[in-house]
């Protein structure tokens, strides 16, 4: 088990931990994230990054931050499971990447980053991955309407006596 | 006036004979996106054969094929991609809009799937369903024979008529006052976090 205070004397008391039933859940920082997720697989043995999403908390209620970005993280010896959540603002969401660590952290960014608008600094190839290269918008974020912005209808109309 | 035929001699027009052939060997092209793909597969199948109608050679090269069978929905990534495959038939080719995805969007009314691909490619017959039934399917087919040998020319003429798009105008109106309703809703909330949401790809 990771222990909480541990943590705390290392990178600052301002690690908070909650719980959901079973599951635990720290909220750091982003200035201490990559120190943090550096000692969690290297001391603690998390060797595997499961899921790496985020969360728009606009017009929620109680929210203090615009986004949440959350890593699922698993030690494939004692079956420990983690989640560390991260806040994130606008105007300037960046956070670093951690494709350093974890390999499997490549597409899960570049999903973050084409669904949210959150780039990752250090990333190898920060492009999308779902949505055209040519669409300029980020659609999960809750400020962008479910029916989208007119970009499922710019395309060229082909009659048939024109083609 | 009795002109004695030789045996085995009829007299027709060259367009109705043309298209009566065309009409019972036609080549579908099966652009299957999601579960009506799976009831046309089982049109296809032993038990509805589709072969009964002679359209059961499913070739995968747009090149060979004069029937494209839209089955499923389009996604935007994905029309450029059904445009050009339309677009490498040659002629004649005719087009089956399968199910309520491909005929308007079903339920799937969100901002990364095409509402009807009559919006954006020439349609010759829509079936409706959810998945449509292979009954149903295999009832466009038919249609769509008769409909080949009722309004078929050898050199195409009917098509060049079609110079109007298929479908509704790409940009509704209730289209238009969303795009105004995005810049109202960037107003509340986080007022930093309202500004950057990216612009829209067509604004007017």
């Amino acid at each position: 088990m990771v222990c909480l205070t541990e943590l705390q004397q290392k990178f600052g008391s301002q690690i908070v931990e909650s719980h959901f039933r079973d599951n635990r859940r720290i909220d750091v920082p982003a200035s201490t994230l990559l120190p943090l997720l550096t000692s969690l697989k290297t001391d603690y043995g998390f060797s595997m990054l499961v899921d790496l999403t985020a969360v728009d908390w606009l017009e929620y209620d109680g929210a203090t931050d615009r986004f949440s970005v959350i890593y699922l993280l698993l030690n494939m010896d004692s079956g420990e499971r983690l989640a560390v959540r991260v806040p994130v603002n606008l105007p300037e969401a960046v956070l670093p990447s951690v494709y350093g660590l974890w390999r499997g952290a490549d597409w899960m960014e570049r999903e973050v980053w084409d669904m949210f608008g959150i780039s990752f600094s250090g990333h190898p190839d920060l492009r999308r991955i779902l949505m055209p290269e040519e669409f300029d918008a980020f659609p999960l974020r809750k400020d962008y309407p479910l029916k989208g912005r007119g970009e499922r209808h710019n395309f060229p109309v082909i009659t048939r006596s024109g083609s | 006036m009795a002109v004695g035929l030789p045996e085995n001699i009829f007299i027709t027009k060259l367009d109705a004979a043309a298209n009566w052939a065309r009409s019972n060997s036609l080549w579908p092209m099966p652009f299957a996106t999601a579960c009506c793909g799976i009831e046309l597969m089982a049109t296809a199948a032993s038990r509805h054969d589709l072969a009964r109608f002679g359209a059961e050679v499913m070739r995968f090269s747009p090149r060979q094929c004069d029937l494209l069978i839209v089955a499923g929905r389009v996604v935007m990534k994905m029309l450029p991609v059904l445009q050009r495959i339309w677009l490498q038939m040659p002629e004649p080719k005719w087009c089956i809009s399968m199910g309520a995805c491909a005929c308007s969007g079903g339920v799937f009314d969100t901002y990364a799937v095409v509402q009807g691909i009559d919006r954006f490619i020439p349609v010759d017959m829509y079936v409706p369903g959810c998945p449509p039934r292979p009954e149903q399917l295999l009832q466009a087919v038919m249609d769509m024979q008769a409909k080949v040998r009722r309004t078929g020319t050898v050199m195409g003429r009917e098509f060049a008529i079609r110079d109007m798009p298929a479908g509704p105008a790409p940009f509704d109106s209730d289209e238009r006052y969303r795009i105004e309703d995005t810049r109202l809703v960037q107003l509340g909330g986080f007022s930093a976090a309202a500004t950057s949401a990216g612009r829209g790809a067509t604004q007017g």
